[in-house]
């Protein structure tokens, strides 16, 4: 394995890092935009970012060293799932380990921490916001193994960047499990990175919260890696549809420069897209009653559940 | 007063005190108190105001079948007045604030914690005669729940959010509310204090700024009383003016809270547009009558400002773009399922309920109580112009937000009538001067419900005391009824489609 893959590697998981807070901004703006309200710049999460690191942190008296230590191991966890998914290139040195349930397994490790220094503090949002996380999480995980299956069954590897590769090829067609597994796993992303209509990012109602209540103790440098933390989890989200549903344009494994620049160039356009129809749907619907989440993540499970089956019916729907 | 009144028989087997204007006042004794107690239990009139003196309390009483208002006092001469609470909830709150204002005790009173003040006062009974120390108060001790796996939530008086300050303590069973209680009080500015020896141009403008978005709402029914107490009478331009500025305010807060409720359930697209529209309102305000919340523009005589030519075309231009403008957005209301999914059936609060507060403005006519103080007890110009009291029956957030569309509509239709009709004359007169004391009291509909303010004036023309009656006083009570059965996310969404008002109640 020559150097440049490792450093494409290496810059790759750097690139997940810079990117995650544009994403997050870019998604805030156009929504913004959409409500004809002018909008603080894509550039604004940095400025919070690093105005956050600067602050002092106010612990509560009743944390204890997990709330301390939660936000490290959330932002290591995330960091860690993110870089693995292909952004802009397979076939890098690591891509043995960018397996799917691997990914989902990170992304659980984040969140059962996350719930935990919830509860650490012992007020009642926190308690809140963790039972709220682990009812969503409960649904949300068994329908994103469901479409892992669909996706394993297909392309008989869980490895992503197999996935993608074996996506690129002409036999897969269009298929019926293909779309409800898309489905499914839109369902769960908007669930997971606590979008509307499940969770309202941009809420300041302290009883309707979810994501945020659980981190509503935090502050100083410990809300700035929880936050982007989040960032990068959308960003997963995103890469990982990319990957999966539209590998097109990705750099193969030992392609020149010129190869790997039109590989992140294509990546960030998706990223764009990806954002700007995020916004628009997170504009034009409302927030679910808490109750009904079970309905739509079912739902979820099911579309996943369904592809998984159609392959065992038939191996070319 | 028609002859079937039997508030009017009752209230006339008192003592009438001259000089008090427009509806009767009587003093009267234990034994007709208690009656009148009675009747409100019974539910023959409803409950409009309840407020102390030192050595007085009063009632104000509204018997909804005959449209006779009337206010019974009854003299405390030994410190002590019969509890009205223990026959009549809805006069509990008024009750524990009359004790903490006044130092009066309430017999056998249902409920002994104080209500306004939080043991953080300077001084004790500020109201009072004589006044005391600054009381020492236990903790407030909240109403006690059994059951298992209940958990406590409790929220505020520091919100989130850039509200006002109160406390809601929630009892949960995981999302199901069990009990939810209010403690409120936190903005308690002593304004009743303030009013006392207050000259009439001081005292309105105080009264403007009892509850900022009402401040039409506010001027209006001290203005109203003022006259009555003087027997002033005011042109008839005044009178229209009057009436164009408060459905102006009625317009601008309407239209604010449809948009505000839609954001509650992460809609943020209503919110925006109806931004706009209601931004456009208070710049047309701004425009016509020199400020944008028409603070201190209805005076004790008329009003302070004229409507220019200029002011006049602003508005029919603010009228036509309303027109435009707002149907598209009750059809997206209408039109998104995942809005009215939240809505519909939320919150709801029995009409009996509603009937026994006599809760008025949009959450009394989203549950069958067909009350508007411009049409009960009416004063002009509402008489001269045509306009629909919307009613619905549903009681909840849906209906909350219906009723407030249509009144929006009818506002949109008023204020074109009034530009329309508007009468020639002076806007503003002298008040007549007194030759003896005089007291007053009018009851006037603002956006939120029908505000009630009883003054007396002393001979020199400075308020010996004057009480402002928000109508939040018997809406927050319903507000914790709202959210039984429901779920601690769908609080806010309640609580935005009521929108009591904090500083009005607290005062």
């Amino acid at each position: 394995m020559a150097l440049i893959d490792y450093l494409v590697q290496g810059g790759q998981m750097l690139l997940v890092l810079l990117l995650a807070p544009l994403l997050t901004g870019w998604v805030r703006w156009i929504k913004a935009r959409l409500l004809r309200r002018r909008g603080p710049s894509p550039l604004q999460p940095y400025r919070d970012l690093l105005k956050l690191s600067r602050k002092d942190v106010v612990l509560a008296e009743s944390a204890s060293w997990l709330f301390r230590v939660a936000p490290y191991l959330i932002f290591a966890a995330l960091w860690v799932a993110a870089a693995l998914v292909p952004t802009f290139a397979g076939g890098l040195p690591f891509t043995w380990a960018a397996d799917l349930i691997a990914i989902v397994a990170l992304l659980g490790t984040a969140r059962f921490f996350l719930a935990l220094a919830g509860l650490d503090v012992g007020t009642s949002f926190g308690g809140i916001g963790s039972s709220r996380e682990m009812m969503i999480a409960s649904l949300a995980e068994p329908a994103m193994l469901m479409m892992v299956f669909t996706l394993s069954l297909l392309a008989g590897t869980t490895e992503l960047s197999s996935v993608a590769r074996f996506m690129l090829t002409a036999d897969v067609g269009l298929r019926v499990s293909l779309a409800l597994a898309l489905l499914a796993l839109v369902i769960v992303a908007i669930a997971e990175n606590a979008r509307i209509p499940v969770d309202n990012p941009a809420t300041h109602l302290e009883l309707t919260m979810v994501h945020e209540a659980m981190v509503l103790e935090y502050s100083g440098r410990h809300l700035a890696l929880i936050e982007l933390g989040s960032s990068l989890k959308l960003l997963l989200y995103l890469s990982l549809i990319a990957s999966i549903f539209a590998p097109w344009g990705m750099a193969t494994a030992g392609a020149g420069s010129g190869a790997y620049f039109q590989g992140l160039a294509i990546y960030i356009a998706k990223l764009a897209l990806g954002g700007f129809l995020l916004a628009l749907f997170e504009s034009s619907i409302a927030k679910m009653r808490v109750f009904r989440v079970d309905q739509f993540l079912g739902a979820a499970l099911m579309l996943g559940l369904l592809g998984a089956l159609l392959l065992f019916v038939s191996r070319s729907l | 007063m028609s002859d079937g009144s039997k508030l009017q028989a009752a209230l006339s087997a008192g003592q009438p005190v001259a000089g008090h204007r427009p509806w009767t006042r009587a003093v009267v004794s234990p034994a007709l108190w208690h009656d009148l107690i009675q009747g409100l239990a019974g539910g023959t009139w409803s409950l409009l105001g309840f407020w102390g003196e030192p050595d007085a309390v009063h009632l104000a009483l509204c018997e909804e079948s005959s449209g006779t208002l009337g206010i019974a006092s009854l003299a405390c001469p030994d410190g002590q007045f019969p509890s009205v609470a223990r026959r009549h909830p809805p006069a509990q709150r008024l009750e524990r604030a009359i004790v903490d204002l006044f130092g009066l005790q309430a017999s056998d009173a249902p409920d002994h914690r104080p209500w306004l003040d939080h043991g953080r006062w300077p001084l004790a009974y500020p109201l009072a005669e004589t006044q005391g120390r600054r009381r020492e108060l236990p903790p407030y001790a909240f109403l006690p729940v059994e059951g298992e796996s209940l958990h406590q939530i409790p929220v505020g008086p520091v919100h989130a959010g850039i509200i006002e300050p109160g406390h809601f303590r929630f009892t949960a069973n995981g999302e199901a509310v069990v009990r939810l209680e209010q403690r409120l009080g936190y903005v308690h500015k002593g304004i009743e204090s303030l009013l006392r020896g207050a000259s009439v141009e001081r005292a309105a403008r105080l009264i403007g700024r009892v509850s900022g978005d009402s401040t039409v709402a506010y001027a209006l029914a001290f203005a109203r009383a003022i006259e009555a107490a003087t027997e002033t009478e005011i042109s008839d331009r005044a009178h229209w003016l009057r009436a164009l500025m408060a459905e102006l305010e009625r317009l601008a807060n309407h239209c604010g809270d449809f948009g505000a409720i839609c954001n509650d359930a992460a809609f943020a697209l209503m919110l925006a547009h109806c931004g706009v529209l209601r931004e456009k309102v208070l710049r047309a305000s701004a425009a016509c009558f020199g400020h944008r919340l028409l603070m201190d523009c209805i005076v004790p005589g008329g009003v302070g400002a004229d409507v220019s030519p200029e002011g006049e075309k602003a508005l029919r231009e603010l009228i036509a773009e309303f027109r435009r403008r707002f149907p598209p957005l009750i059809d997206l209301y209408d039109s998104t399922a995942s809005l009215q999914d939240r809505t519909v059936s939320t919150g709801f609060v029995r009409p009996a309920l509603i009937k026994q507060f006599g809760c008025g403005g949009v959450i009394g006519r989203a549950g069958g109580r067909a009350f508007d103080a411009r049409r009960q007890p009416g004063y002009p110009p509402y008489d001269q112009l045509e306009f629909k009291v919307p009613v619905l029956a549903d009681s909840d957030v849906n209906a909350r937000v219906w009723v407030r569309i249509r009144e929006v509509e009818q506002s949109l239709s008023l204020i074109e009538q009034l530009l329309n009709g508007l009468p020639a004359g002076p806007v503003r007169g002298a008040l007549h001067r007194l030759e003896q004391a005089g007291e007053g009291v009018a009851l006037v509909e603002g956006f939120r419900g029908d505000v009630l303010v009883w003054l007396r004036l002393n001979v020199d023309g400075t308020i010996a005391r004057c009480h402002p009656r928000d109508p939040s006083w018997f809406q927050w009570p319903l507000l914790e009824a709202a959210i039984e059965n429901n779920i601690v996310a769908d609080f806010p969404l309640c609580n935005k489609s009521f929108n009591c008002s904090y500083s009005g109640h607290d005062l």
